[in-house]
């Protein structure tokens, strides 16, 4: 190989490596942006606001009931309104729980059965017990809950509690 | 490296794309070819970073009027790096442009245009007018007050064709104004029409750039020919980062501007095109009552025709781009006709007109710091969430709080602030709990709130609110007036910023007497935070 030739080679490696990378840089600038663009969350989210939802003492013991609500809360570049369902438990004076309307299998509504004393979901069969424990049926965990608290009678229901590993 | 090969080998084999991946690179370009033919790969760059950033706001946009701007402030302030990719798309719309009218001056001075390359040339001149297409239609999409008067103006120009003017606006969907129709068929136009329609046309340009070599110089056939791979590849690439660097530059440095929402009754906004259809603005001007169908549809008519028929206008043999001299006057004098325009336009714009584009960033120097203070606590408190201040972002679960004017006192709203349910029987509100001069400050602001003032004061700087909210806690105002609301003890602080240097004012709070003597003002033990907010915020009082 003669020395032309060879200078010329390590030419072609330099206009070669140039190439390469400036279009990485160039695909970096846009393809990061996006990503984080498309990945993470919007900067503020509508604090989950409490919402006055029943009485405590319209509620008996342990007898569930289906309490529906208006709530507020962001989609996407919308603030909405939008009626919520909750199935709630007077468990005894001081506590009271607050079940997410779907079931945890595949999201269909269930229902209280008075006479069994089960949550039941029609669509596969899951059944719940009235402190959201799974009993049989295919759903993989507990009852998803809402936070809950109490101001003097009134139960305000806040935004929706991680769901619980395990049933 | 093996599978790599048999990978490479088995595409080979099946598709034939390796070798014609080669062949591509590998095209032999006269030995004259260089940094001045980079602008056609520039543009082609610009044209993908177009398409990528477009579908990127796509993701997040909401194709109707009203629902658009929403959607678009969502991108830009919700979203992280919603603004850069906005500002990639916006600025990159300018550079296109800027680009393609470069790329037209290099083939234009150096005859690349004449016999055999006139079709080339012809598509090229395609590309250029779905260029402005794309940025006529895409001037509408925010929905912001200069989207729709710049449309308005652009609409009614159409509609003074003779002839075709009514049926030109009818196919813009705009005989009853710029409304629904005229957002979907700009929307559709931009997004399903123009893309399809400008890669056709970009495919076929670069196809008859291949069927016909690049131009060579006049001298090149004694000369050994190169090849487009690795040396010219190299260049483009470089041009084209240089590009990217000032776009990305562009895009972080000068956010893409987001007027307020489009308002058909603001008659008081003064629409300006976009800079590069300035001089056309411009030239309006000049050619009046009948004489300016002249300037607005016969001249840019013929101009279109002139350059789309340069290849047979000139005929003469390819000479050295040294001897084009009457090239050279041409595009000289088209840069000095296009430029003093241009000038003229924007010599003409009143300062209202760019107030307005960016939401009126001056208006909140015109309220006290109280009401300022307001301002920041509305927004601390996240008041927004529930209430529009505006005719924008119906559908709250809060009453509109600008929409109509004050209709309560200021010992109402603070009462109410303090226990919702107690003034109005029923409200989900929840109780605000701020001090009794916060909450006076809050309802000061809200008095202030009227339907035009109140998108504006969304867009305060946040060293502003912060600066105002620690003069309203410290009770500067009980020694110090700012736009004429205060006590005349002290000096009066608008004008600060002509009088003092930033220095000296963060200085003089932390020791007044240190800096004028027998000053009566105690000393403010700031953070060097809470200093420089509210010493920018005093600095930039009018």
């Amino acid at each position: 190989m003669s020395s032309t030739e060879a200078t010329n080679q390590s030419r072609r490696g330099f206009f070669v490596r140039i190439t390469q990378a400036l279009g990485a840089l160039i695909a970096g600038g846009l393809g990061v942006p996006a990503i984080v663009y498309l990945l993470s969350p919007p900067k503020t989210r509508a604090s989950g606001a409490w919402v006055d939802a029943a009485d405590l003492t319209q509620l008996r013991l342990r007898a569930p009931e289906e309490v529906t609500f208006r709530r507020v809360r962001m989609d996407g570049w919308k603030i909405i309104t939008e009626k919520s369902t909750a199935w709630v438990v007077k468990m005894n004076e001081s506590e009271v729980v607050a079940y997410t309307p779907q079931c945890t299998h595949l999201g269909c509504a269930y229902h209280w059965e008075e006479t069994k004393g089960q949550f039941l979901c029609p669509c596969h069969t899951s059944n719940f017990s009235l402190d959201g424990k799974v009993l049989n049926g295919p759903a993989p965990r507990a009852l998803d809950r809402y936070q809950v608290k109490l101001q003097g009678t009134r139960i305000m229901i806040g935004p929706q509690q991680q769901p619980q590993k395990g049933a | 490296m093996r599978i790599l090969d048999n990978t490479v080998e088995w595409l080979e084999d099946r598709t034939g794309a390796p070798s014609a991946i080669q062949h591509f690179l590998n095209e032999e370009i006269p030995a004259s070819a260089g940094w001045h033919q980079v602008f056609g790969s520039i543009a082609i760059f610009l044209f993908m970073n177009q398409a990528f950033t477009g579908i990127m706001l796509a993701l997040n946009y909401a194709a109707t009027p009203g629902e658009a701007y929403n959607s678009l402030r969502y991108i830009m302030s919700e979203l992280t790096g919603g603004a850069l990719i906005r500002g990639l798309h916006h600025w990159g719309a300018s550079m296109m442009v800027i680009v393609a009218v470069l790329h037209m001056v290099q083939v234009f001075l150096w005859g690349a245009y004449k016999k055999p390359r006139e079709a080339t040339w012809m598509v090229g001149v395609v590309l250029l007018l779905l260029t402005l297409a794309y940025a006529l239609t895409g001037y509408l999409l925010p929905w912001d007050n200069r989207a729709y008067w710049g449309t308005v103006v652009t609409t009614q120009i159409a509609a003074s064709a003779p002839g075709a003017g009514p049926y030109v606006l009818r196919l813009m969907g705009a005989e009853n104004g710029v409304g629904v129709v005229t957002f979907a068929r700009f929307y559709a136009v931009h997004v399903l029409v123009l893309p399809p329609l400008s890669m056709l046309l970009i495919f076929l340009h670069v196809y008859l750039v291949r069927r016909h070599g690049v131009a060579p110089a006049p001298g090149d056939e004694l000369k050994p020919k190169q090849k487009f791979h690795p040396r010219q590849v190299a260049k483009d690439t470089m041009a084209i980062f240089a590009a990217f660097a000032i776009l990305f530059s562009l895009a972080v440095i000068a956010r893409a501007p987001l007027g307020r929402l489009a308002d058909p009754t603001d008659l008081s906004y003064i629409p300006r095109p976009e800079w590069y259809f300035l001089f056309l603005f411009q030239l309006l001007k000049y050619f009046e009552g009948p004489l300016e169908i002249l300037a607005s549809v016969v001249l840019p008519t013929i101009g279109i025709g002139l350059l789309f028929a340069l290849p047979f206008l000139d005929r003469a043999p390819v000479v050295r781009v040294s001897k084009r001299t009457m090239a050279f006057v041409t595009v000289v004098l088209a840069g000095v006709f296009w430029g003093g325009l241009t000038l003229a336009a924007m010599r003409s714009t009143p300062p209202e007109a760019s107030a307005a584009d960016n939401a009126g960033p001056s208006e909140w120097r015109e309220l006290s710091p109280e009401e300022l203070a307001g301002v920041g606590y509305f927004q601390a408190e996240k008041c927004g969430s529930c209430h529009a201040i505006g005719l924008a972002d119906e559908g709250k679960p809060g009453p509109n709080l600008g929409a109509g004017g004050a209709e309560r006192d200021a010992a109402w709203m603070i009462a109410h602030f303090k226990q919702p349910s107690n003034m109005v029987p029923g409200s989900q509100m929840p109780a605000i709990s701020l001090s009794d001069s916060q909450l006076n400050a809050l309802a000061a602001f809200l008095l202030k709130l009227t339907p035009q003032s109140a998108m504006k004061l969304q867009d305060v700087p946040g060293f502003a609110l912060q600066g105002a909210m620690i003069y309203q806690k410290n009770r500067c105002s009980m020694c110090h007036a700012v736009n004429g609301v205060g006590q005349k003890t002290g000096p009066p602080l608008n004008g600060l910023g002509h009088r003092r240097k930033t220095e000296w004012v963060m200085q003089h709070f932390l020791d007044p007497q240190k800096l004028s003597a027998g000053s009566m003002m105690p000393p403010y033990k700031f953070s060097a935070r809470e200093n420089e907010a509210i010493t920018s915020y005093l600095m930039a009082l009018p």
